[in-house]
């Protein structure tokens, strides 16, 4: 047996569901796609004595469009955004990150809420969800609240979800008229984490001036990195190639990355200046092209 | 702790199965433990390698990332269950035989069960869209090259 014992028990609803990470607060886990938390427990560095499996809560499942945001069930599975043409057309930055979410199996699996609350600093999702500015809904058995994502990570691995609580969905406010946005990472194989990604998204006004920009990075900190003040320089301005350098070099002295067994920290910082000339370049391509 | 027991029925490759199993028992070790296919192979058992991918109700995933009980009421398809009765290999597991696309064999498995699934919703894929759709599987034997030879022949054999 790889994982160490634990009770199992499958949640019939969301209120079971709740009503039992009350009842057992840290010592329980929900199980969603497992991605995660399984390879954790098979090498028993996570050993909860209470596993909750969310998998056939299927209110927690599904995408559902909204005046000016649409919402997404935690328990959607990365295959079910991939296979939704309409969001992927709608948030071509999640659309465009996706593949790069490990491999087809990972992602037959895996889930958005699971994603979110894992939290790895070095994950796609989080840094979109704040280049975005994504909502979270988190319920617990007697109240719920809305988190932005701005204040939903808190640490490597570690977010302001409480003992008692679930991400059961997330709020992806439309992009504004005339947005461009562009992902790009940098892996050292398809489908490992990323040694530096950037999600980038700019918005221009009637003039064709840039109007709001917004940048974040994924794999060079303790949680994903709001780099979107790199860009202060570019708002009001149309902005050309010596421009968006001077905002990728203002975004690499924001950044701390702690380097690893694949990138040094200046390499990791070397790359996220260039994803992010690149990204924005791209973004700003793509609006002015109308795609 | 008491081990923390669970009674599941699912069907595994058309036939169905009952046990009686611990919850921590993962579907990867129950195919092999418990049901005696061996055909599913279990590498890294921690979602990395994809010696181990199965399908469940149609779909690759890992079998190391699923937990046996979470299976219950599920489709279950293994390499065993890809060749015809008669013995008939699958076009895939010929065309891998015909393109040496196998050495050792360990990842083999995982790679026909991926890649069945791949074919089955990619009828006509470029060999970028088959390196893309094996990113999630380790070979170290062949250098994957033969591998995307077999996958290309075999969906051109079953375009017919």
């Amino acid at each position: 047996m790889k994982p160490a014992p634990f009770k199992y028990i499958a949640a019939a609803s969301l209120e079971h569901a709740l009503s039992l990470k009350e009842e057992h607060g840290d010592e329980a886990k929900f199980l969603a796609g497992g991605q995660s938390l399984i390879p954790a427990m098979n090498f028993r560095l996570a050993r909860p004595a209470v596993v909750i499996d969310i998998n056939e809560i299927e209110a927690l499942a599904g995408i559902c469009a909204q005046a000016g945001a649409v919402l997404v069930g935690s328990l959607t599975r990365y295959r079910a955004l991939q296979r939704d043409e309409v969001f992927a057309r709608q948030f071509p930055l999640i659309g465009e990150a996706l593949p790069h979410i490990a491999h087809p199996q990972i992602r037959n699996r895996g889930t958005i809420g699971g994603n979110l609350s894992h939290a790895d600093p070095a994950s796609e999702l989080p840094a979109i969800a704040l280049a975005l500015r994504a909502r979270f809904h988190v319920r617990s058995a007697k109240r719920e609240r809305w988190i932005e994502a701005a204040d939903f990570f808190t640490g490597a691995l570690t977010t302001d979800l409480q003992p008692d609580e679930m991400l059961v969905e997330i709020e992806w406010p439309s992009p504004k008229p005339r947005s461009g946005s562009c992902f790009m990472e940098i892996a050292r194989r398809r489908g490992d984490f990323a040694i530096a990604g950037v999600a980038a998204m700019v918005t221009l006004d009637k003039r064709d001036k840039c109007s709001e920009i917004r940048l974040a990075l994924c794999g060079v900190g303790e949680t994903p990195v709001d780099a979107s003040a790199a860009a202060d320089g570019l708002i009001g301005q149309s902005p050309g190639e010596q421009a968006i350098c001077e905002a990728a070099a203002v975004l690499q002295g924001m950044v701390e990355p702690a380097g690893n067994v694949h990138a040094t920290a200046d390499y990791q910082r070397h790359v996220a200046g260039v994803l992010a000339e690149r990204a924005l370049t791209t973004a700003f391509e793509r609006v002015r092209d109308g795609r | 702790m008491d081990a923390d027991r669970h009674e599941i029925t699912l069907s595994v490759n058309g036939a169905s199965y009952t046990r009686r199993i611990e919850a921590r028992l993962l579907l990867s070790d129950f195919l092999r433990h418990d049901l005696g296919l061996a055909g599913t192979h279990v590498g890294c058992e921690h979602g990395v390698c994809g010696a181990c991918t199965i399908l469940l109700d149609g779909e690759p995933v890992r079998s190391c990332l699923m937990l046996a009980v979470q299976a219950k009421g599920r489709e279950v398809s293994t390499v065993e269950g890809l060749a015809g009765k008669d013995g008939t290999y699958h076009p895939l597991q010929q065309a891998m035989h015909d393109h040496h696309g196998l050495q050792c064999g360990y990842c083999t498995p995982g790679i026909l069960m991926t890649m069945a699934a791949f074919l089955d919703e990619n009828a006509a894929p470029s060999e970028d869209d088959i390196r893309e759709a094996l990113s999630g599987n380790l070979c170290r034997c062949t250098g994957y090259q033969n591998i995307v030879d077999a996958v290309m022949t075999a969906a051109i054999r079953m375009r017919g």
